[in-house]
């Protein structure tokens, strides 16, 4: 599974952006996405996903489980 | 206390007179010698006798940084404008006043969000602003967020600057956690301004301000968190102290959680450098959606923000002319013109940046305000004091600036509060309040929230007032004064306290003390 970010809480801050480690999110009319192809939940990076940890709203950035669980290589 | 006299004591050299207005400003007319000057009281914040901190009367250095800062010189205020670019919307702490859906709810106009901008349609804002606004001194970056938690879009925004409008003064405004990381770059920048936002040194005291913070990639709660914030603010104030970058700090009063605290907060930026603390009301709805709000902590009345305003005096300077503004606020304090500069408006004009024209502007404006100073000195000068006696109150003063009682009542959005006795007066603070001259509805109900903000005042100096609200004041308590239209604030103040202590000796009038204000709380939208 990847990361999603919930458009309809997104204060487009920004503050997600510059921590994530894989560069899987990107702004879209103010809002921000992430590309689940890309996100890794952080693992192998940090201990807790770095998008959840900085976004000021709760429960925002959140497991998508229209994808698998991300496996590390 | 010694007898008073008509002397009116200045600062001892004429160079550094103009260091009056700083904050306080309070104007004494006193035979006290200079050298027995030692009661806190006729020090509102920069005792001449200094504690044993150290000496804190600012320095020609600093005041020459911050003479024409609106934010930091209470008289400058009235001279220069300055802006804010909302460039950083990004935080890395949550703190119990703030909803992130809004911006920081602890200003004007809380609940309504900033236009964001980047850094290259901030600098074509603030090019744009200080060709209209040839008095636009200072840039700040502010937020929405963090300065500093967007550190990319805040320096190029500041290095862009640089280069395209080299005489405006940069400055910022940040929580300090990641302060001392970027204390290079700020000098690199020449940022000569820092404002630092400390609520409080004690963890125990924090964790009930702060939930969390992000910090190296991790998020910390509670009492962790805020010990690692407190001690990076104070890491961070050092670091800026011993470059020699001037720093504020701004704190939040909070009822119940920070209050007694505060003062333990002002002697210890003090004692590591800050050149000026302003202590804000908390400003908490329901409505805003913040922690305190949806929990019921209050903000605190006028007699509370004074009561710790007055206790911190002695310590590092106190300002108390904020007016807690916009992260994207343009123009004067007080005023906001930000309406005038939305991205489409600026996309449209035709600028040219002429810097000859700036200082040429700014030049009048230094004669003005000299020509100002001294004919507020001639007024004073020929005010008398009686003999001392112990009566003090506060009175509002309607004022559109020079330093005048100027405004009509009904036109007034705020109101200048003064503390007065027989012999001194000392500038309290603003209340702001809505227009009660709007013309078309609503007037009457605008009336009973202006007394609420000035109850605690015997007196309204005013330019001129209509009948009705006259009346209606008059039922307050609070007597309305139009006899000293147009004159300088402190002289019209003295005169009038005198003449009414006169009545109070002949028995024509009681003296009785009044009760407390209570300070604006919801959206401003009379900018």
């Amino acid at each position: 599974m990847a990361y999603k970010i919930v458009g309809s809480q997104c204060t487009g801050c920004s503050a997600c952006e510059p921590e994530c480690p894989n560069v899987a999110i990107f702004e879209k009319n103010g809002v921000f996405y992430i590309k689940p192809e890309k996100c890794t939940e952080c693992l192998g990076h940090f201990d807790e996903a770095q998008c959840v940890a900085a976004c000021p709203v709760d429960n925002t950035c959140i497991i998508d489980t229209a994808y698998p669980r991300y496996q590390a290589a | 206390m010694a007898s008073a006299s008509e002397n009116i004591t200045q600062s001892t050299s004429p160079s550094l007179s103009r260091l009056k207005p700083l904050i306080g400003i309070k104007v004494e007319v006193t035979g006290q010698p200079e050298s027995s000057g030692c009661e806190t009281t006729g020090g509102e914040g920069k005792a001449s006798c200094g504690t044993s901190d150290g000496p804190e009367d600012m320095s020609p250095e600093v005041w020459e940084k911050v003479k024409n800062h609106p934010c930091y010189s209470e008289e400058a205020h009235h001279h220069y404008a300055r802006m804010h670019v909302a460039v950083a919307p990004a935080c890395n702490i949550q703190c119990n006043y703030c909803n992130r859906k809004y911006d920081c709810s602890n200003e004007s106009r809380p609940g309504v969000v900033s236009q964001k901008l980047t850094p290259e349609q901030a600098v074509k804002k603030v090019i744009a602003v200080a060709s209209e606004i040839p008095q636009m001194t200072v840039l700040g970056i502010a937020g929405p967020g963090d300065a500093l938690a967007s550190p990319q879009k805040t320096f190029e925004t500041f290095r862009m600057l640089q280069e395209q409008a080299p005489d405006i003064k940069l400055c910022l405004s940040t929580n300090g956690l990641m302060l001392p990381e970027y204390v290079d770059e700020i000098c690199k920048y020449n940022i000569d301004h820092v404002t630092i936002t400390i609520n409080m040194i004690d963890a125990e005291v924090g964790e009930k301000i702060y939930p969390w913070i992000f910090y190296n990639h991790k998020r910390y709660y509670g009492r962790e968190a805020a010990q690692i914030l407190t001690d990076r603010q104070m890491q961070g104030l050092e670091m800026l102290t011993a470059r020699g970058v001037l720093t504020k700090v701004n704190s939040v009063l909070i009822p119940g959680v920070n209050d007694k605290h505060l003062y333990e907060v002002n002697r210890a930026v003090k004692s590591r450098g800050a050149f000026l603390h302003n202590i804000m009301p908390l400003i908490s709805e329901a409505e805003h959606g913040t922690v305190y709000g949806l929990t019921g902590q209050r903000g605190p009345s006028a007699q509370e923000l004074k009561d710790v305003q007055d206790a911190c005096m002695g310590g590092a300077n106190l300002m108390r002319h904020c007016r807690q503004c916009r992260a994207d606020a343009v123009g004067l304090l007080g005023e906001d013109r930000s309406d005038e500069f939305t991205l489409d408006q600026i996309e449209q004009m035709d600028v040219v940046y002429d810097l000859e024209k700036r200082r040429a502007y700014q030049e009048g404006v230094e004669a003005e305000r000299q020509a100002q100073q001294s004919a507020k000195h001639d007024a004073l000068a020929t005010v008398t004091a009686d003999a001392d006696d112990s009566m003090k109150v506060m009175v509002a003063v309607a004022t559109t600036g020079g330093g005048k009682v100027n405004e009509h009542f009904g036109h007034a959005t705020e109101f200048q509060i003064y503390e007065i006795t027989s012999s001194s007066t000392t500038f309290v603070g603003h209340r702001r309040v809505d227009l009660y001259c709007q013309g078309g509805f609503g007037e009457d109900e605008q009336l009973p929230s202006i007394v609420n903000a000035i109850n605690d005042c015997h007196a309204v100096l005013v330019a001129k007032i209509g009948a009705c609200p006259r009346d209606e004041l008059l039922a307050a308590g609070i007597e309305p004064v139009d006899a000293y239209a147009h004159e300088f604030i402190e002289k019209a103040a003295l005169t009038w306290f005198a003449d009414y202590r006169a009545r109070v000796a002949k028995g024509e009038i009681t003296h009785v003390a009044r009760g407390d204000a209570a300070i604006r709380q919801g959206a401003f939208m009379a900018a």
